[in-house]
């Protein structure tokens, strides 16, 4: 057979690199998705979307999106939904506010009590789901409803607020300069600009070099294996264009307030969770369960465990998300939280993964949350309304999901 | 003689495996054209082509039905042409009656109203004509394997089939169920329907084939014509493995030692049914360095034995004793078998033996992962060693082992699932109809692995259908029937007569 010449040596010619390009469209696609979304908009808003300030609240807005993202993807990739989340947020939102503003408890113990019943009510339904095989749609659905009314109950269907300037913190603060005075009147002298935050900007670069050196090593590896495929070009494009975008995002961050906690949060539990599903036991497993059940079950993985774990985690998601909203916006609603599972689990639909489960990836779901974020943002920048934003966000969905199947196909 | 068919210079490439290589095969009207090859050879997705599945313009070559130049742009083309294929795993579903089965797709239907009486007349017909005496509307789930294949052939009956396809339709099957199947198409032949079978059973292919065409690593070796000369089980394998295999076993000198492994008692209750008992006092042991093998028919509890045993995968109210190595052992989950020492290589690989949309690599190292990682981490460069090392040691025939394992040929997924199992380092290994759908080179190396396994002092345990092969293997044979052991034979003492007359004295 003419494998052996076809593994290791790749001509390149357009022929092969417009055939790459086309095998993976979808990887590239959600990149090119993104960057094509944010330029329109740009223009759209007269480049208002890409001021330091919006920047600075993108990442406001959709911090609590992407957190729970990173839940969704794992319930999926397990094979399963969570319709409750939106619910969950906006219910330990409220159970927040009752701690701390009516029962005036300190925030470092409100915080954690917090967490561990999201958790907790991950748990329970995830109980359901694992242990009595019940369609997590149903019990989630459930879920949905319940937590909806909890919060109803709890707030009495008032508005609680305010909260203390420490929980506020959570979501609206901005981490401090660390960097010499010194080392900063350089920068701004350097760059031209009236402030700058100099230890965000390294943090930045640093990130940005961390990225690309792992890409790298990604390719050697690869290239060791001879499974790489991708032309030197693009993988060089592909990392100037990635480090390139979050050098550029980060200088605006440093220009203005500097790097939103939440920002650190999200970046923080995104490689986490990128960590935990690509290079541990127990995330290879998850995608086990997923993509066979029965195989999974029959190698000795505890399924029903994972199953367990993975909604236990995503509660656990959900209640942080419902933290960083009601401090963002410094009350507690009963409103809070609706229909925002829609927005999470399009976005990691968007992100790549597969409804059937075993497919999926952290990142994908990012860029996913991201995508969503932007259309938001941009949509309600051009002051389009709430009625048109859904309409282009389900056609967004859609065509993510098609492009999917259709890329699947000319590959099977 | 006319051909009905001619596909020249077939080439299809998938990223990375050029699967077929200018590929020719002439299939004349009327006749029984056998199809065979190692395993990844392209067989199967030669009449991937011809069916229409991989359409018109993912290829190159060209295929001439009937005189005409065809081009095909999916099943419904091929099926219009009276090209029906019957796939290497059925296409049915099991909570449909076989009447509906049987019409699905093609359902007798006046404006979306179907006919019943007319369905249920005509399947009365179609079920007479391939010999199934069941009523049409019992649920297919409820009929045995070889039942439901002659079900499907009931089914290209319907669609007025001229040329029938069947990739490997007697590997799951019984002897006589093959037989069965074998005379059907011979009954076929003579209402003038011309098939293509694709089978890795040699001797059921000198039986009823007019030609033999060999495919050898994606290309046409030769074509043998059965009538014109006396064609040798051995000259079919020489031409498909290119090398003459005058052994189907290795050599094997065991010395069982000690008991490895000792069953007692063993009961279990089927899930559902809460009165059916499924397996009933068994009681066995497997020695060290000794391969023993399970005969009976299909449907007996061999496979149900095995499951229960192993983490009691299958049945309620499980009762009986497992020791290992002299001590009892508590085997309530799969990964607590797992840990005392047993392992089971299930008949049912893309059902319950790999996850397809993952890589090679992540299946091998699936049932032990501990062994790849530290604390939790995975290691991706131990796993890859892990994985060459099979797929050097089993020849996995993939251009790499990052390939999903939904890309491999049918035998080459048994072997990864084989090589999951070795890697899980077992002392005693169940393997359920290891060598379903492998080529006779492939079996003669599992079976040397089989004796390797013996030799390195673990007991071995063969469930398997095809009793030449457990006469050939085995030190010593317990036959089942109906959930029971009804006996037990020493290799010496064995023969297929013996194992028979086992069975049916019961
Ligand atoms: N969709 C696919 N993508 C990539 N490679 C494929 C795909 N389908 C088949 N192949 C490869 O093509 C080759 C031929 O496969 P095929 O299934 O035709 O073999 P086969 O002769 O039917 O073998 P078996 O006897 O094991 O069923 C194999 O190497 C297989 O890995
Ligand atoms: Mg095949």
């Amino acid at each position: 057979m003419s494998q052996a010449d076809q593994e290791n040596v790749h001509p390149v010619t357009p022929v092969y690199l417009g055939r790459y390009l086309l095998s993976h469209l979808r990887e590239y696609g959600l990149l090119f998705a993104l960057i094509a979304i944010m330029l329109f908009f740009q223009v759209m808003t007269d480049g208002t979307l890409l001021k330091s300030v919006n920047i600075t609240n993108l990442f406001l807005q959709n911090s609590y999106i992407i957190i729970m993202a990173l839940g969704m993807l794992i319930v999926i990739v397990a094979g399963h939904i969570d319709l409750s989340v939106g619910s969950v947020m906006g219910f330990i939102g409220a159970f927040s506010a009752v701690l701390i503003v009516q029962w005036e408890l300190p925030v470092a113990l409100a915080i954690p009590l917090c967490l561990a019943l999201g958790a907790l009510i991950g748990a329970a339904q995830g109980y359901w789901v694992a242990y009595w095989q019940i369609p997590s749609f149903i019990v989630t659905l459930a879920g949905m409803l319940i937590f909806r009314g909890a919060s109803l109950w709890l707030l009495e269907g008032q508005s609680v607020g305010p909260f203390p300037k420490e929980f506020q913190a959570l979501s609206t603060g901005f981490i401090p300069d660390f960097m010499s005075p010194g080392f900063r009147d350089g920068l701004l002298a350097l760059f031209e600009v009236r402030r700058i935050n100099a230890g965000a900007l390294v943090v930045g670069v640093a990130s940005a070099l961390v990225v690309v050196w792992l890409n790298l090593r990604k390719r050697q590896q690869n290239v060791r294996y001879g499974i790489e495929e991708e032309p030197t070009g693009f993988f060089v494009a592909r990392n100037m264009i990635v480090a390139g975008a979050l050098l550029f995002v980060v200088f605006k961050l440093a220009t203005f307030r500097g790097l939103p906690n939440v920002l650190v949060t999200m970046a923080v539990l995104t490689v986490i969770y990128a960590f935990i599903t690509e290079r541990t036991t127990i995330g290879r497993r998850i995608y086990a369960v997923g993509g066979n059940e029965k195989a999974a079950k029959l190698s000795g993985i505890k399924t029903e465990r994972l199953t367990f774990l993975a909604f236990t985690n995503m509660g656990m998601l959900a209640a942080l998300a419902g933290l960083i909203f009601a401090a963002r916006l410094n009350t507690a609603t009963p409103k809070a939280g609706f229909a925002v599972e829609l927005d999470v689990i399009a976005a990691v639909f968007i992100g790549g993964a597969s409804m059937a489960g075993g497919v999926g990836q952290i990142i994908g779901a990012v860029v996913g949350a991201f995508i969503m974020g932007v259309m938001n943002n941009g949509m309600s920048i051009m002051g389009i309304g709430i009625d048109y934003q859904q309409i282009i966000k389900g056609l967004v969905l859609l065509a993510a999901v098609v492009f999917d199947v259709y890329n699947k196909r000319k590959r099977g | 003689m006319t051909a009905l068919l001619k596909m020249q210079g077939i080439t299809k490439a998938f990223p990375g495996v050029k699967a077929l290589d200018n590929v020719s095969l002439t299939v004349n009207t009327g006749e029984i054209h056998a199809l065979v090859g190692e395993n990844g050879a392209g067989k199967s997705t030669l009449m991937k082509v011809l069916s229409g599945i991989y359409p018109a313009g993912s290829y190159i070559g060209d295929i001439v039905y009937d005189g005409q130049p065809a081009k095909l742009a999916g099943i419904a083309d091929s099926e219009k042409l009276g090209i029906i294929i019957i796939h290497q795993e059925l296409a049915l579903v099991p909570l449909l009656s076989i009447a509906e089965n049987l019409f699905i797709g093609n359902e007798i239907a006046k404006a979306g109203v179907i006919n019943w009486p007319e369905v249920y007349q005509r399947t009365e017909v179609l079920l007479k004509k391939v010999g199934l005496d069941e009523k049409p509307a019992t649920s297919l789930g409820k009929i045995g394997v070889g039942k439901q294949q002659l079900v499907e052939i009931a089914k290209a009956l319907a669609k007025d089939v001229r040329l029938l396809i069947l990739d490997e339709p007697t590997a799951a099957l019984q002897e006589n169920d093959s037989q069965n199947l074998l005379q059907l198409l011979l009954e076929l032949k003579l209402h003038g329907i011309t098939s293509i079978l694709i089978s890795h059973k040699l001797n059921e292919i000198r039986q009823v084939a007019d030609r033999i065409t060999v495919l050898r690593d994606g290309a046409t070796v030769s074509t043998l014509d059965c009538h014109a000369e006396h064609i040798s089980e051995d000259q079919i394998v020489k031409d498909m493995v290119g090398r003459d295999l005058s052994q189907r076993y290795p050599d094997h000198q065991r010395q069982p030692t000690d008991v490895l492994m000792k069953v007692k008692n063993w009961n279990v209750w089927h899930p559902e049914l809460s009165d059916r008992q499924v397996i009933r006092e068994v009681s066995f042991t497997v020695r060290r360095g000794e391969v023993v093998g399970i005969a009976g028919l299909m449907g007996s509890g061999r496979t149900e034995l095995a499951m229960s045993l192993f983490g009691k995968s299958y049945g309620r109210k499980i009762s009986g004793d497992i020791a290992i190595g002299g001590k009892a052992v508590q085997c309530d989950s799969v990964d607590q078998a797992i840990a005392a020492g047993m392992a089971y290589c299930t008949e049912d690989r893309k059902e319950m033996g790999l996850i397809l949309d993952e890589t090679i690599v992540n299946n091998i190292t699936l049932a032990n992962l501990a062994a790849v990682a530290h604390k939790g981490v995975l290691n991706n460069a131990e796993e890859q060693k892990v994985a060459e090392r099979f797929r050097r040691a089993m020849n996995i025939r993939t251009p790499n082992v990052f390939q999903r394992v939904l890309n491999l040929s049918g035998g080459n997924q048994q072997k990864v699932v084989l090589s999951k199992w070795l890697f899980a380092d077992p002392q005693v290994l169940i393997l359920d109809e290891p060598t379903r759908g492998i080529d006779v080179g492939a079996k003669f190396e599992i079976y040397a692995i089989m004796n390797e396994l013996a030799r390195e002092g673990r007991g071995v345990v063969m469930i398997s259908s095809e009793m030449p092969e457990l006469l050939g293997m085995c030190d010593r044979i317990y036959v089942m029937c109906e959930g029971q052991f009804v006996g037990e034979l020493d290799a010496a003492e064995a023969s297929q007569e013996r194992i028979m007359s086992m069975i049916v004295k019961e």
